[in-house]
C-alpha cells in the first residue's frame, strides 16, 4: 500500500510566507502513529517552524534512526530530501552528510532508545563534533514499536504496562549535553507548541548542534499513573521558567531586551535570542549554574523546560575543519585532483 | 660439515633475514638496506614481520634480492642478522645450510647455539658503540647503523649510496646525521677489516629499477583517493590500516589546502580545506559518515581491517539497500575476532563479498601491490557511483604496510570521473515525475538526486521494505522486484572491475587461480614448476562478480587450484557459489599462518596432490 498522502485542497485561503507558500507545502504524509500520540505535535511544531522560518524545502535534509519517533520525518515538509537509516545511527550519517554540505538546514529526529541507549555514542560524539544540526529527541521512556519496554530514560519508579517498575538510573539527555561540551540544550514539552516553536527557530539559527529533548507522552504504554513522562505528570511537574523569544535576523529587533529578568545572545546568522523570566541565579551560558538548577529541581520531582543552554561562541565542525561555504560536494573534479605534473613529481618521493 | 672452500658466487639472488627488538629503531636501518638495494636497481622486497606491540618483543625483516623479480617472501636465508637474544635459538635454526650469521659479539654466544654449518660473523656492535657514542640512547639506535653498515659491506652494497641516502633522511639534523654517518662506517670499517667481503652471494648493480618506486600499498591507496577526488573520510584506528588515513591527512594537507590571502586566524593564515577527515567514534560511524557524504554526493571512503567490517555490517546493508555509493577499504590482517593484528591473511574475501543481513551482494577489488591500490582506489570510487552502492577494496598487511618496487605511477589528465547517474535540476525540470528507484538502465541503475536538489528530486531514503517508487511497502511483488533489480545491477558491475590477469603455458593442463598479495608467489611457483617439467596456466581474479572467464579457466582445466591465504578457501567458495562450477573442481592451496606467501608453499601444493606427478614430463 501506498504511504498515506493528505489531500492538498485548502478549505480556506491560507498565510504565505516570504516564499509564497502556505503550512501545507510544509507538511507531508500523514501520521501513522496512534491517536493522541505526543510525537504528532512535535512534527506539527516543526512544520510550523520551517513555515514561519520561509526555508526552502528543497534546502532541508531531514534523517532519523528507528522507532515511533524517526517514522515523523514523513509527516513533515515532503519537499525536503529525506532519510530514514538504521537504530541509533541517524547522527552519523547527518554527520557525513553535513560534512559534505553545508548549505543545508539539517534536522533529526530521534526518541530515547534511538538516542539514549543503541546511538548514545554517536549522540555524545556529534555533540562533541558540534555538527550543525537540529536533533530533536521525542523522549517518551518507553519503546513503543516493540510494545512497551522500558527505556533508558524511564525515571527510578516508572511502571511499564507489564512486569516491574524501573529501579536504575535514568539518562537524562541535557545532563549527557552538558557533561559532552554542547552547545545549545533544550527541553520542552510536545504539548506546548507556544514554548517549542521558538525553541525550535533558534535551534535552525544555531550554528552547531542544537540538542532539544521534548518530553513526548506514550499514550499507548507510557500515559498512566506512575508514568513520569505522561501528559498529567508533565501538566503537573512543568518548570517554565527559561522562556525564550527568538526574532529572525530580518526582522526589527522590538522585544524589550536588557532589563532584571531578560538576557540577549545574538546568534551567528545574526538573529536573537531573548531568555525572559530567567530565575535569579541562573545564567543560559553558564554550564555550571545550568547543571545546578536542573539538578535542584529534579530533587523536587520538577522538569524544567525552555532553552536551558546556549554557547553561539565555540566553533562547528565545519570551521573546526576549514571547510568551504559552498560544499564539498559542489567542487569541481580539477579543484580536487593534483594532475599528472603534481603526481610525477612526487614519484621522487619514493625512490 | 665442513664450508665449501671455494663456494660459487651467486649475484643478486639471496634472503637476509633480520631479527630484532622492536622498538629499538631497527625498521630504519633495515628499510635503509631494502631502499639502498633499490638504488641499485636491482629487484628487491623487503617484508616487516612484527608483533602487535610497541617495545621489547621479537620483529623480524627479511629482504629478498631476486635479479628475476621473483620477490615473494623467501623461506630459507643465506644471511641471518642476530639481534635479538631472546630468538637466537630459532634464528640460528632458520639459516640455510653453508649460509652466515651475523651477530652482536659484545658477548659470548652460547657454544650450544654454534651451528658448524653456518659462519657466524661476530661484530662488537654493543662495545663499539658504548666507545663511540656517549648519549645512552645513542649507543642503542646507533647499533642499528652499525650492523647496517657490516651487511653494506658484506653484500657489496653501493657504501657511497648508503652514505647519501643517510644526508637524504638526515638532511634537517646535522647532529644526527653525523652520527649515523660515524655509525655506518664503523659497522663498515670493521666489516672489512675482519672479514672476507664481500660473501660469496652478494648485490651488483643492475638497471631494473630505473622506472621505479618503493611504497608501500596504504600510501599508494591514500595516494589513489586523493586522485579520485575523495573529499569526505571517515574513519576509527586500527592496525594495519591506520597509514591509509594518516597518508591521506598528510596528501590532503599538501595538495588540497589553500591559503585565503590576506585573512588571518589569529596568528596563522587563514586556510581554506578541500577535505574533511573525521575521526569516528567506531567503525559505524565512520561508515555512516561515509554513506551521508555519499548521499550528498561528495566521493566519500573509509578505511578499516576485519573487526571494523564486523561492526559496519549493518550500516552496509543500509548502503546496499537504498543504494548509496561508498568506497570502503579493508587492509586485511588475521582473524578471527582480534586474531593477530600485525600479521596478514586474505580471510576477509566471503565477509565483504556479502556483508551484513538479507541478501546482498558487493562489489570488491583485489589489488595484488601497491600500483594496483593507486589504480583499484580510482577504480573503485568510479564502481561506486556508477552503480550507487559500496565497494570493498581488499588490501592485507603485506601490501599495505610493506614497501614494494613497483612502476612509477603515471596520470592521465584527461580521466573524467564517472559521477553515475546523478540528476540537476535542470534534467528534474524536463521530467514529469521523479521515482528514486524507477527508470533503470540496461544496468539496472536507476538515477539518483542528491540532497539540495529541486523538490520535485525530494524523496525518502530508507532501509525499511519499499517499491521501485521509494515508496514504503510490505507487497511481495513490489519488494521482490526491488531486491531482484538489485541483484542484476550488482550482476552487470562483472564487465566493469579489473578484469582477471592471465598467463598461459602452451599444453597446460592445470591452472591456478589466486588473488592479491599472492600474485609474485604464485608466478614464481608457475617459474619453478615449468623448470620441473610441469606447465601451468595462471589467473589472477581482480574483482568480484566474476567475469564468465573465471568459470571459463575452472572447467577448461583438468586440475585446478585455487592459492589463497585463508583457511577455508573462500575464494574457491565464492567461485563455486557465484560461477556454479562443483566446488571439488577446484583444490585449494591454503597459507594462513600470518606471514606472506612464498613460491614453496605453492609449489609443494600442487606436487603434493595426488595424480599431479603423471602429468610431468
Amino acid at each position: 500500500m501506498p504511504s498515506i498522502t493528505k489531500p492538498l485542497i485548502p478549505l480556506a485561503p491560507l498565510a504565505k510566507n516570504d516564499l509564497g507558500l502556505t503550512i501545507r507545502d510544509y507538511e507531508g504524509a500523514m501520521s501513522t502513529l496512534c491517536a493522541g500520540c505526543g510525537h504528532d505535535s512535535i512534527t506539527a511544531a516543526i512544520t510550523h517552524t520551517f513555515w514561519e522560518l520561509s526555508t526552502p524545502p528543497h534546502m532541508i535534509a531531514k534523517l532519523s534512526g528507528i522507532g515511533c519517533s524517526s517514522k515523523t520525518p514523513t509527516y513533515f515538509v515532503r519537499g525536503a530530501h529525506g532519510f530514514n537509516s538504521a537504530h541509533g545511527r541517524m547522527a552519523t550519517i547527518a554527520t557525513g552528510a553535513a560534512a559534505a554540505n553545508r548549505e543545508l538546514t539539517y534536522i533529526g529526529v530521534s526518541g530515547d532508545g534511538d538516542s539514549l541507549s543503541i546511538g548514545i555514542g554517536h549522540l555524545a560524539h556529534a555533540i562533541r563534533r558540534n555538527v550543525k544540526m537540529v536533533y530533536v529527541i521525542e523522549n517518551n521512556g518507553v519503546y513503543g514499536l516493540t510494545k512497551g519496554q522500558l527505556s533508558a530514560s524511564a525515571d527510578i519508579g516508572t511502571r511499564p504496562k507489564k512486569g516491574d517498575a524501573n529501579v536504575v538510573a535514568p539518562i537524562d539527555p541535557i545532563m549527557l549535553g552538558l557533561a559532552m561540551g554542547a552547545t545549545f540544550l533544550a527541553r520542552s514539552f510536545s504539548g506546548d507548541k507556544e514554548q517549542l516553536i521558538p525553541i525550535l527557530k533558534a535551534a535552525v539559527a544555531h550554528n552547531g548542534l542544537a540538542l532539544i529533548d521534548v518530553i513526548s507522552p506514550c499514550v499507548t504504554f507510557n500515559d498512566h499513573e506512575g508514568s513520569t513522562k505522561s501528559y498529567r505528570f508533565m501538566r503537573e511537574h512543568e518548570v517554565k521558567e527559561v522562556l525564550t523569544d527568538f526574532v529572525p535576523e530580518r526582522e526589527e529587533i522590538n522585544v524589550a531586551i536588557g532589563g532584571p529578568e531578560t538576557r540577549s545572545v545574538t546568534m551567528h546568522d545574526g538573529s536573537v535570542i531573548t531568555f525572559r523570566s530567567v530565575p535569579e541565579g541562573y545564567d543560559p551560558t553558564n554550564r555550571i549554574s545550568v547543571e545546578e538548577y536542573i539538578r535542584d529541581h529534579q530533587r523536587l520531582g520538577e522538569v524544567v523546560t525552555g532553552l536551558l543552554y546556549l554557547d553561539e561562541s565555540a566553533p562547528s565542525m565545519h570551521e573546526i575543519n576549514h571547510t568551504p561555504v559552498e560544499g564539498l560536494n559542489k567542487l569541481p573534479f580539477e579543484a580536487l585532483c593534483p594532475g599528472s605534473a603534481v603526481l610525477e613529481d612526487l614519484m621522487a618521493d619514493f625512490r | 660439515m665442513t664450508i665449501d672452500a671455494a663456494p660459487t658466487v651467486r649475484v643478486n639472488d639471496f634472503a637476509v633475514k633480520l631479527a630484532n627488538v622492536n622498538g629499538t629503531g631497527s625498521a630504519s636501518a633495515n628499510s635503509l638496506l631494502m631502499q639502498a638495494i633499490f638504488r641499485m636497481g636491482i629487484p628487491v622486497s623487503g617484508k616487516n614481520l612484527f608483533p602487535s606491540n610497541i617495545q621489547g618483543l621479537p620483529t623480524w625483516y627479511e629482504i629478498r634480492v631476486n635479479k628475476d623479480g621473483h620477490t615473494a617472501r623467501a623461506l630459507e636465508y643465506d644471511l641471518m642478522v642476530a639481534m635479538n637474544a631472546q630468538t637466537y635459538a630459532e634464528d640460528i635454526a632458520a639459516v640455510r645450510s653453508g649460509g652466515y650469521l651475523l651477530f652482536d659479539s659484545s658477548w659470548p654466544l652460547d657454544d650450544d647455539l654454534v651451528r658448524d654449518d653456518v659462519t657466524f660473523l661476530g661484530v662488537p656492535l654493543a662495545r663499539m658503540c658504548l666507545e663511540n657514542f656517549k648519549k645512552p640512547r645513542e649507543r642503542i639506535l646507533m647499533k642499528n647503523i652499525a650492523y647496517a653498515g657490516a651487511i653494506v659491506a658484506l653484500l657489496g652494497i653501493d657504501v657511497e649510496l648508503v652514505r647519501s641516502l643517510l644526508a637524504e633522511t638526515f638532511a634537517r639534523n646535522e647532529a644526527l646525521r653525523e652520527s649515523n654517518q660515524r655509525a655506518l662506517q664503523l659497522g663498515y670499517d670493521f666489516a672489512v677489516a675482519t672479514f672476507d667481503c664481500p660473501l660469496p652471494f652478494r648485490v651488483e648493480a643492475m638497471d631494473a629499477t630505473k622506472d621505479s618506486i618503493l611504497i608501500d600499498g596504504n600510501t599508494a591507496t591514500a595516494l589513489g583517493a586523493l586522485y579520485a577526488g575523495a573529499t569526505v573520510a571517515g574513519w576509527y584506528p586500527i592496525t594495519p590500516a591506520t597509514a591509509v588515513m594518516d597518508n591521506f591527512t598528510r596528501l590532503c594537507a599538501t595538495y588540497r589546502r589553500e591559503v585565503i590571502p590576506g585573512e588571518h586566524d589569529g596568528d596563522a593564515p587563514t586556510v581554506r580545506n578541500n577535505y574533511i577527515i573525521l575521526q569516528a567514534e567506531d567503525e559505524i560511524a565512520a561508515i555512516g559518515m561515509v554513506l551521508g557524504a555519499g548521499w550528498s554526493g561528495a566521493r566519500s571512503f573509509t578505511s578499516t581491517s576485519g573487526p571494523g567490517i564486523s561492526l559496519m555490517n549493518e550500516l552496509l546493508g543500509l548502503a546496499y539497500y537504498t543504494e548509496i555509493p561508498a568506497v570502503i577499504v579493508d587492509v586485511q590482517r588475521t582473524g578471527p575476532s582480534t586474531g593477530m593484528p600485525t600479521r596478514t591473511q586474505q580471510a576477509d574475501i566471503l565477509l565483504c563479498a556479502y556483508a551484513s543481513h538479507g541478501d546482498t551482494k558487493h562489489i570488491l577489488t583485489f589489488p595484488a601491490n601497491p600500483a594496483e591500490c593507486f589504480e583499484f582506489a580510482v577504480t573503485s570510487f568510479d564502481l561506486a557511483e556508477r552503480f550507487q552502492t559500496p565497494v570493498f577494496m581488499l588490501l592485507d598487511l603485506d601490501i599495505g604496510m610493506n614497501d614494494w618496487v613497483v612502476p612509477k605511477f603515471t596520470w592521465d589528465d584527461s580521466f573524467v570521473p564517472d559521477r553515475g547517474r546523478i540528476l540537476t535540476d535542470e534534467d528534474l525540470a524536463g521530467m514529469k515525475e521523479f521515482y528514486r528507484y524507477a527508470n533503470a538502465d540496461a544496468e539496472h541503475v536507476a538515477a539518483r538526486t542528491v540532497p539540495g536538489s529541486d523538490s520535485k528530486g525530494a524523496y525518502f531514503i530508507r532501509g525499511s521494505g519499499h517499491d521501485m517508487f521509494g515508496r514504503y511497502t510490505e507487497n511481495p511483488d513490489e519488494y521482490q522486484e526491488v531486491v531482484d533489480r538489485l541483484k542484476l545491477k550488482h550482476a552487470s558491475a562483472a564487465s566493469h572491475v579489473p578484469a582477471p590477469v592471465v598467463i598461459s603455458r602452451p599444453g597446460a593442463h592445470v591452472g591456478i587461480i589466486t588473488l592479491g598479495s599472492c600474485d609474485l608467489a604464485v608466478r614464481e611457483a608457475i617459474d619453478e614448476l615449468a623448470e620441473r617439467g610441469l606447465a601451468a596456466d595462471f589467473m589472477r581474479v581482480r574483482g568480484f562478480p566474476f567475469v564468465s572467464d573465471v568459470r571459463a579457466f575452472v572447467e577448461g582445466h583438468e586440475h585446478c587450484f585455487v592459492v589463497e591465504q585463508n583457511r577455508d578457501g573462500q575464494l574457491r567458495s565464492l567461485i563455486s557459489i557465484e560461477t556454479g562450477v562443483p566446488i571439488e573442481s577446484m583444490h585449494s592451496i591454503l597459507a594462513y599462518g600470518g606471514f606472506p606467501l612464498s613460491a614453496a608453499q605453492v609449489v609443494d601444493g600442487v606436487l603434493g596432490h595426488g595424480n599431479i606427478e603423471q602429468l610431468e614430463d
